[in-house]
């Protein structure tokens, strides 16, 4: 914190602290034998505008939507502007480095495979 | 009316995403979300109502509604009495049947928008487009609907 001794003549002009909002986009979740699967919903996104970040065992998904060109007056205005995010915490057992993500049509699909070890695996039985 | 189909409620916990975070996350998106955004998206308070847009310029109607995730051939418009139906059925795709579902927040099922045009459109001239999960419609205004100027001369 700093003393602030001069007064200020245009308080208004200062920079406001900016609440960013974000949608949370839909998803379903499923898992296969191998992998776990995970899709959301992200209208309006593709692979531009879209980041998957992974941090230690937390998987965050942004989309920024690419803005179309509106011309003319509004009439309805159902359809938020504001960017998709999600967050998901995953267990520390799947294979991380052979995660995959495609957008089409505004439907990312994730693909999360199990490690080896968690995989069902058929043992032979000897005589 | 609307015909909407039962969604299963959510099926056993989620081993891998943290259940307790998700209950979180979902009682936080009850608080923000706009009361019309939750009527529209929730399964609670019916069926899939696509969140749509129309815009208007001197010659046109545009009309955007957010489909995501949906098969070019698996929607219908119709333009009747003033009035632009989106319409369309979303399906599951068969490879679920075998896997376990940990979470299914995703409509499945047919959804039908109606938006009422405010002036009459040339159906002939109408053009959609689907790219990026969005649906484009295109309606330009009947050549007695565009706006005229009209010079007054004064004799």
């Amino acid at each position: 914190m700093t003393m602030q001794t001069t007064l200020q003549k245009e308080p208004r002009s200062e920079p406001q602290p900016v609440r960013v909002e974000y949608l949370t986009p839909p998803v379903n979740i499923y898992e296969t034998k191998s992998d776990y699967v995970l899709e959301a919903e992200m209208p309006g996104v593709n692979k531009d505008g879209l980041e998957v970040t992974l941090e230690g065992n937390e998987i965050t998904i942004h989309g920024r939507r690419s803005l179309e060109k509106t011309s003319g007056d509004p009439l309805v205005r159902e359809r938020s502007v504001a960017e998709f995010r999600r967050v998901f915490e995953l267990d520390p057992a799947l294979d991380t480095s052979k995660i995959s993500a495609k957008i089409e049509q505004g439907l990312l699909t994730l693909v999360l495979p199990k490690s080896p070890q968690l995989q069902p695996r058929r043992i032979a039985v000897s005589d | 009316m609307m015909l909407t189909r039962w969604q299963r409620p959510e099926l056993t916990s989620w081993p891998v995403f943290g259940r307790l975070s998700d209950l979180r996350t979902e009682i936080d998106r009850l608080f923000e979300s706009p009361f019309t955004e939750l009527a529209r998206t929730s399964s609670l308070l019916g069926g899939w109502m696509p969140a749509l847009d129309l815009f208007e310029d001197k010659d046109h109607f545009i009309v955007t509604a957010e489909l995501p995730g949906m098969k070019k051939d698996d929607i219908n418009l119709t333009v009747h009495d003033g009035c632009l139906t989106i319409s369309g059925e979303r399906r599951e795709e068969r490879k679920r049947e075998s896997a376990e579902v940990h979470r299914a927040e995703r409509f499945v099922g047919r959804f039908q928008r109606t938006v009422a045009l405010p002036a009459p459109v040339a159906v002939e001239k109408i053009t959609a487009s689907y790219k990026d999960g969005v649906l484009t419609v295109t309606l330009p205004k009947t050549e007695e609907a565009k706006p005229k100027q009209i010079e007054v001369k004064v004799g």
